[in-house]
């Protein structure tokens, strides 16, 4: 499949000739710097921006719209911010008509796994961050989706943080196996995480290399393994980091 | 040291407003100036209480004592202007809420009004007020007419606006959990614009009151506006001051109470602490 973006009589390709299968149950991280199209293959997929050619299936079906069964964790939160905590959990239970019973006890196992209990009656804006991606990550869990889309979920939050809900994100995914598509430009984190990283290109975006995580979790990030991988990945996401700034460095000098 | 300090505190409080009194008081009875032009401080506030009083002894045949306690001119007049405001506001917002929140969210609507909008929203209300008597006569319609449209722009407008400033994410989140047009509508987009509507309709109930107090001069022969305009004709300026004073009580009361409101219906937002 692929994405071309029409601005101002400019086009950009921000994807091309993308043949990407995920498997049920995957792990996938898409890794690249900015600009080389995950977020825009992962806004494809939830169903915001749908491709300009080619085909799109999740599923089984064809993405012509966003729905619940591909539920997206993003990396501002996007939590509603004049609801509640339990509120904002309820939410896609509400919409789908849950009757109200079956809704609390999905939201109160859903609090406690992700230690949300004791916030239930508060606001957003009185959480941490890593807090509010907490309450995000049980508000699309609440709806039991089979596909979850991350996009740079803890891209916004401290080393520490982030590692304890890496931690958090894989034991819930051992638990049922959701397929996971998780857009990120931390080499790290995708190793940490992921079945396959998906490397990709600068503009136009494509597929640069699939490279499989075999390591079992969880996984020792200080590792003569990893820290292989580690080495593999970095090299080609510079590569591609390298193009990027060569781009935009010839973007100033244009334009002066 | 605390006790200290509250009352040097209470003193910076009251030290202006006490003093230009007290430079007033001294200036009435040293008759500086004529009673007449400027009443003392002291002649107001006890025109201020007869005015409040009840006119006649308290009868328990006629009725209860709290009947008989606000029956005095006073309590009419503030009765009389705030019912005024609450229907003309009640009917200007009322109007101007479902219309800006369609405007806002649907891009046609807005056009189709827009033009319109923006050639009548720089007219004052003031101005309406020959078409208001032609129209309406004289009595409570005209006034209900112009506080309408006073208190109608101001939420109108903020409402569009809050409606447009909804963050597009909030709406990708919620389609993304499969919310439809009518939740995406209610439960995302109202709320999200709720600062603006709320502000609008601070701006638009402190429109109504001025609008109120200018159409009870002209229209009707009760209510605050009608008071003084009436207490000037007897040349009684201390009912004047009084009348004006029971206008910005009154005022007072309006905005520390939607403030109060504010703050409660906006607990979640950022702005507002605690």
């Amino acid at each position: 499949m692929g994405k071309i973006f029409r601005a101002g009589g400019r086009e950009v390709t921000a994807l091309q000739d993308i043949d990407l299968d995920v498997a049920k149950g995957e792990f996938v991280c898409l890794l690249g710097p900015s600009g080389c199209g995950k977020s825009t293959l992962l806004n494809a997929v939830a169903g915001f921006d749908p491709p300009t050619s080619g085909e799109l299936n999740a599923l089984g079906k064809p993405v012509l719209a966003p729905g619940p069964e591909r539920a997206m964790v993003f990396q501002e939160y996007a939590l509603f911010p004049w609801m509640t905590v339990e509120r904002n959990v309820a939410f896609g239970l509400e919409v789908r008509g849950e009757p109200p019973a079956r809704i609390r006890k999905i939201v109160d196992r859903l609090l406690a796994k992700l230690g949300l209990s004791d916030f239930r009656d508060r606001f957003p804006k009185d959480l941490s961050g890593g807090m509010r991606q907490r309450v995000a990550i049980a508000r699309v869990l609440a709806i039991d989706p089979p596909l979850l889309l991350m996009d740079e979920p803890f891209g916004a939050l401290d080393a520490l943080t982030r590692r304890s809900l890496q931690d958090e994100l894989l034991r819930i995914w051992a638990e049922d196996r959701k397929t996971v598509l998780f857009v990120t430009h931390g080499i790290e984190e995708s190793i940490y995480l992921a079945d396959r990283v998906v490397v990709m290109t600068y503009r136009p975006g494509t597929v640069k290399r699939i490279v499989p995580v075999t390591l079992p979790r969880p996984r020792d990030t200080a590792s003569q393994e990893f820290n292989a991988l580690k080495r593999e990945l970095t090299a080609l996401v510079m590569e591609e980091q390298a193009r990027h700034q060569a781009d935009e460095e010839k973007a100033v000098s244009t334009q002066t | 040291m605390a006790a200290a300090g509250r009352i040097a505190g209470f003193v910076r409080w009251v030290a202006v407003p006490a003093a230009i009194l007290l430079a007033w008081e001294a200036v009435s009875r040293l008759g500086w100036v004529t009673p007449l032009i400027l009443p003392s401080p002291s002649a107001v506030a006890l025109r201020w209480w007869s005015y409040l009083l009840p006119m006649k002894p308290y009868d328990p045949s006629a009725g209860s004592w709290l009947a008989w306690a606000i029956s005095g001119e006073l309590p009419h007049d503030v009765l009389a202007s705030l019912t005024r405001i609450a229907v003309g506001f009640g009917l200007g917002a009322g109007l101007a809420l479902p219309l800006g929140l369609l405007m806002g969210a649907r891009p046609v609507i807005y056009e189709l009004f827009n033009p319109l909008l923006q050639v009548l929203r720089p007219i004052p209300p003031i101005a309406y007020i020959p078409l208001a008597i032609l129209w309406f006569g004289l009595g409570n319609p005209p006034a209900y007419f112009l506080i309408s449209l006073g208190a109608f722009f101001p939420v109108l407008m903020n409402t569009i606006a809050g409606v447009r400033a909804v963050d597009a994410i909030y709406l990708r989140a919620a389609r993304n959990l499969g919310a439809g047009e009518w939740t995406l509508f209610w439960r995302i987009m109202v709320p999200a614009a709720m600062p603006y509507v709320l502000t609008g309709i601070r701006v638009g109930i402190g429109v109504a009151f001025i609008v109120v107090i200018v159409a009870e001069m002209i229209a009707v022969n009760s209510g605050l506006g009608y008071r003084i305009l009436e207490a000037r004709e007897y040349f009684w300026s201390d009912k004047v001051i009084a009348g004006m004073i029971t206008i910005g009580l009154c005022g007072l009361a309006i905005d520390i109470g939607m403030s109060r409101l504010n703050r409660w219906l906006l607990r979640w937002h950022r702005g507002v602490e605690g």
